[in-house]
């Protein structure tokens, strides 16, 4: 690779050889969070190299799609936006169909040879509708707009909720409303909002499931359940505190070995970082995290179309709720929901729709029509 | 801006999201900082507390079981208990190749082979630390794992209890079981509730009154080590009260606290009774306390003993209760469908006075056989030569069919409905335990909603006919039965049929007994027709040509009831009855109906003969024998059972 992009003036960072698109920063630190996930996986399940290499292998595939994405222009992006929005959507209700004659929750959708969660991808193609639906209108959006994008969010946000995924739906939602807080509410609007939502919580409570007002109630105060919900939030405290600020050295964390964390290489592997590599170690993957979410609102804050800057912002900040509300669960600041840890927890698919709204970043800034300055 | 074409002001829409992003990134670097503060207070702050509970040592949260609240009968007899008992469990994540060790543990003799399957399912619904029960062993089985307990890491003996119900088959329909809880169990209960218990209530009260005999769980903390030994606990830190030494601080015993007490409404000398009498047949009997709807008898026959679920049945023995062709595990007192027969006859003659269709005291011709006018189809007489002119007293007493053919016939199918459905017929009665059937009582609507073809929604008159005799369409359950002869010998006072009549909390000893349940009252019939009826139905059992008479001959009682016969196999017209020609199954079902002393009613009884013949010769006596047990027989005495 050269460094002939630059002389392109396609910008700093952005590699552009023959037509290829690469975004070195956004490559580099999420191959460094994944390299470092690998070493946590390997003690969280116990050191079984065979599922690290399986993680590895989902990366590799994760890395292609950014790769591949990287390379559609946005403008062709724009154009099939409604259409993967739709797309989607009707996965959705095959799935929610299926699950209703099938009986329990369904989330996965299988089309011949590839199986895939279609809630998934709608914390792609959501911000995509978003940022399509503003694109050619001036913004901030009418109060009529405003109703048309809550419409777009919810309707996916609710068939999520309803699999039942909270952590999903919530990522969906967040998704979905960042972008929009992104084309320019009003302070007045977001006060509204903020009302409606506020006012909205005895209703949701109403149609939650027991098993997920346990976990909020449990939130409020774990010690009242160390049978049963409050078990995890108890125990990835331990790890984390136990941990210290150096940790206590990989491999040799005893909540996470002795299994006494639940759910160590999915939702709660944070925990398990944190014992083994204290606090600083879980400093330097906040600030690798960090690193990411910034690079991304960079690339928005240079974006040359209103679609492009609204995609963009919408996905960096989503990456950073999903930072967020694993991390912040795990610490006991917010309630148990099943959110994974970015590029780090084990499982495919959240991988790969990670690595895909990076290669839409990369598509976006390396695709840049050069403007005369 | 112009407002019919709405421009995009790029530089102004470039500035407003620049503001955004800014907003965006304060509010990303303040998030941050509070997770950062969170994570140092946890890593920093807590850092020697946390490391305390975890470093070489660990929090261990272990699960205490509530006890089982007791059932008792209305004296006071225990009638399920807790008894010691060793328990098998095993640990899951402290196990491997679990299917090895379980087929192990059956070549020990210690598990039953064909569960395995069901085991393994059962231990994996489980998290990784919860101990699973996978059966009971006896003193000696439990001796025999004890010497290879080393080839068995994470299969450990457990002291528990084990559920005992003292009278066995006596009792297993009525106050029901408790067994393993299966997988299916676990998707509707909170597990929480179950963390230390491995049994659950399956069918009758120990189902419906799960919660309240369950209790609730407490649990003790124990510091363990690395190799699982336990280090300090908070059951033996209160005991030996260094609870206050701050090196235990953290550690916590919430206990249990134990199921509530059950007083059942049942008599179980009026149980044995019924249960001695019905012994080897098929059929059901049901006792009621008019005054207050307790149920002082439920036996269904053949019993199953409710020991065996309690303690774990094999595979194999579960299929051979299930399967077997007289369904001993279906309660038939609750769910059985009868057809009433005569028993019905009692409640007609009622409606007709009600309804002023006839003069009670008007012999109308009984030539042994009915003709609908207009007709041909003769609709006959259990008696061939017929009984002769007769009265509405009469006909209950020998129980002529002839006089209710017509009978029915003048009510008409809708009168005869809804007067039936006052005494609690056609609908559940609500008993506080599961699986009670509904029963049916006929009307031209529900046929309608009942039929697909439009043929079968008809209603035919000659259905109104043989309503009158309690056939046809009509069904109840021996519940049903006893409860509306409660209300017969009530005059009217109908109480909601209830098996516990008192709960005692384990903890305070405080007893609560909830007042009987007024459902209803007929209070429209006249004094005069309750009495008319009642004195047909005490000649049923004292004149010499009632049909009864046999059955209740000596009694020092008076007793008022009706016998009934109800056919389950339709003869063809010129047929005659044989019932030594007719499969076993085919034959009729011999029903009675009593309460007693019939001038100040304190009892009423329902008695469901399955394929007897008839009821005066097989279920009269099963009644007898109920009634003598509770006339006669001293309280005191119960004890020898």
């Amino acid at each position: 690779m050269t460094l002939r992009s630059i002389e392109m003036g396609i910008g700093p960072w952005a590699l552009r050889t023959r037509g290829i698109v690469i975004d070195v920063p956004i490559l580099l630190v999420t191959v460094s969070i994944a390299i470092l996930g690998f070493f946590v996986l390997y003690s969280a399940v116990g050191e079984s190299l065979s599922m690290v290499l399986r993680q590895a292998f989902r990366f590799g595939i994760a890395l292609m799609v950014f790769g591949l994405i990287a390379q559609i222009s946005p403008r062709l992006l724009r154009i099939w936006s409604p259409w993967i929005f739709c797309i989607t959507l009707v996965f959705l209700l095959m799935v929610m169909a299926r699950g209703e004659f099938g009986g329990g929750a369904q989330r996965w959708l299988d089309i011949g040879i590839v199986q895939f969660q279609p809630s998934e991808i709608m914390k792609i193609s959501v911000p995509m509708m978003v940022a399509w639906f503003m694109h050619e209108r001036p913004l901030p959006p009418t109060f009529k707009q405003l109703l048309m994008l809550l419409l777009i969010f919810c309707a996916p946000t609710f068939l999520i909720y309803q699999q039942p995924d909270l952590g999903t739906a919530l990522l969906v939602m967040f998704s979905g409303g960042l972008t929009v807080l992104l084309a320019g509410l009003s302070l007045r609007s977001i006060a509204i909002l903020g009302v409606l939502s506020l006012s909205s919580i005895p209703v949701l409570w109403h149609y939650m499931f027991q098993y997920q007002r346990d976990r909020v109630l449990t939130f409020f105060n774990p010690e009242s359940d160390p049978l049963g919900a409050g078990y995890n939030i108890i125990q990835s405290k331990i790890a984390l505190g136990s941990g210290g600020l150096f940790g206590k050295g990989w491999l040799n964390g005893t909540q996470a070995h002795l299994e006494f964390l639940p759910e160590r290489s999915t939702d709660f592997i944070f925990a398990v970082m944190g014992e083994e590599f204290g606090l600083l170690g879980l400093l330097l993957l906040l600030g690798l995290y960090l690193l990411l979410v910034g690079r991304g609102l960079y690339i928005a804050s240079q974006a040359q179309d209103t679609f492009s800057r609204l995609l963009a912002g919408g996905l960096s900040l989503t990456f950073f709720v999903y930072v967020f509300v694993n991390s912040g669960m795990v610490s006991g600041l917010l309630p148990i929901v099943g959110v994974p840890l970015p590029l780090v927890s084990a499982g495919g698919t959240s991988m790969v729709t990670l690595m895909a709204g990076f290669g839409i970043l990369a598509a976006i800034h390396g695709n840049r029509k050069l403007l005369a300055t | 801006m112009n407002s019919a074409v709405p421009l995009k002001d790029h530089w102004k829409e470039q500035k407003l999201f620049f503001s955004r992003l800014v907003a965006a990134g304060i509010i990303i670097l303040a998030l941050t900082g509070v997770l950062v503060w969170r994570l140092v207070q946890l890593q920093v702050v807590e850092h020697e507390s946390f490391a305390e509970l975890s470093q070489g040592n660990r929090l261990r949260i272990q699960p205490l079981a509530p006890t089982r609240g007791l059932i008792y009968d209305r004296n006071g007899i225990v009638l399920a208990e807790n008894l010691p008992a060793w328990e098998l469990t095993v640990t899951p994540e402290q196990i491997s190749n679990l299917d090895f060790r379980l087929q192990s543990l059956g070549e020990l003799g210690l598990i039953d082979p064909s569960s395995t399957e069901n085991l393994v399912e059962l231990v994996g619904s489980h998290r990784g630390f919860e101990r699973v029960k996978l059966t009971n062993l006896s003193e000696v089985q439990a001796a025999r794992f004890a010497v290879r307990r080393h080839h068995f890491s994470g299969v450990d003996i457990q002291e528990g209890l084990v559920r005992n119900y003292p009278f066995g088959d006596l009792t297993g329909h009525a106050v029901g079981y408790v067994a393993s809880i299966s997988s299916s169990d676990l998707e509707r209960i909170n597990r929480r509730d179950y963390a230390a218990t491995s049994l659950i209530g399956k069918s009758g009260i120990e189902r419906s009154y799960e919660v309240t005999l369950r209790g609730s769980v407490g649990y003790r903390q124990q510091v363990v080590n690395a190799q699982g030994r336990v280090l300090l606990d908070s059951v033996e830190a209160e005991n030996t009260l260094l609870s206050s030494d701050s090196s235990q601080g953290g550690l916590e015993t919430r206990w249990p606290v134990p199921g509530d007490n059950i007083f059942l409404g049942l008599d179980i000398r009026l149980q044995l009774a019924a249960h001695r009498a019905l012994e080897g047949r098929r059929g059901a009997a049901v006792a009621i306390e008019p005054s207050t709807g307790d149920i002082l008898a439920l036996v269904s026959m053949p019993a199953f003993d409710p020991n065996s679920f309690a303690v774990g049945l094999s595979r194999a023995d579960f299929q051979k209760l299930n399967n077997d062709p007289d369904k001993p595990l279906f309660q038939r007192a609750l769910a059985g469908h009868y057809p009433p027969g005569s028993t019905i006859k009692p409640f007609l003659g009622l409606a007709a006075l009600h309804y002023e269709v006839l003069d009670p005291d008007r012999r109308d011709m009984c030539p042994g056989y009915f003709i609908l006018p207009g007709t041909s189809h003769r609709y006959r007489d259990w008696k061939p030569a017929g009984h002769g002119p007769i009265d509405l007293h009469q006909s209950i007493v020998q129980s002529c069919d002839t006089y209710f053919y017509q009978l029915a016939v003048k009510l008409g199918i809708d009168q005869i409905h809804g007067f039936l459905l006052g005494f609690g017929f056609g609908e559940r009665t609500g008993i506080d335990v599961m699986n009670e059937n509904a029963g049916i009582i006929p009307s031209r609507e529900w046929k309608r909603a009942q039929f697909a073809r439009s043929e079968d929604q008809t209603w035919y008159p000659g259905e109104t006919v043989i309503t009158g005799i309690g056939q046809g369409f009509t069904l109840v359950t021996p519940l049903q039965l006893a409860h509306a002869t409660a209300v017969l010998a009530t005059g009217g006072q109908r109480f909601k049929p209830r098996l516990v009549i008192a709960t005692e909390d384990a903890v305070t000893g405080v007893i609560a007994k909830p007042e009987p349940v007024l459902l209803d009252v007929i209070g429209n019939v006249e004094e005069l027709h309750w009495k008319r009826i009642a004195q047909a139905m005490i000649g049923v059992t004292e004149e010499t040509q009632g049909s009864g008479q046999t059955a209740m001959r000596g009694a020092q009682y008076s007793v008022a009831g009706k016998t009934g016969t109800a056919q389950v196999f339709s003869l063809a017209a010129n047929e005659k009855y044989n019932a030594e020609e007719i499969d076993e199954r085919l034959r009729d079902h011999g029903l009675f109906i009593a309460y007693a002393p019939a001038e100040n009613p304190t009892i009423a009884v329902a008695v469901v003969v399955e394929n007897s013949g008839g009821g005066g010769a097989t279920a009269a006596p099963v009644a007898r024998q109920i009634l003598d047990a509770y006339f006669l027989e001293d309280p005191n005495d119960s004890e020898k059972h």
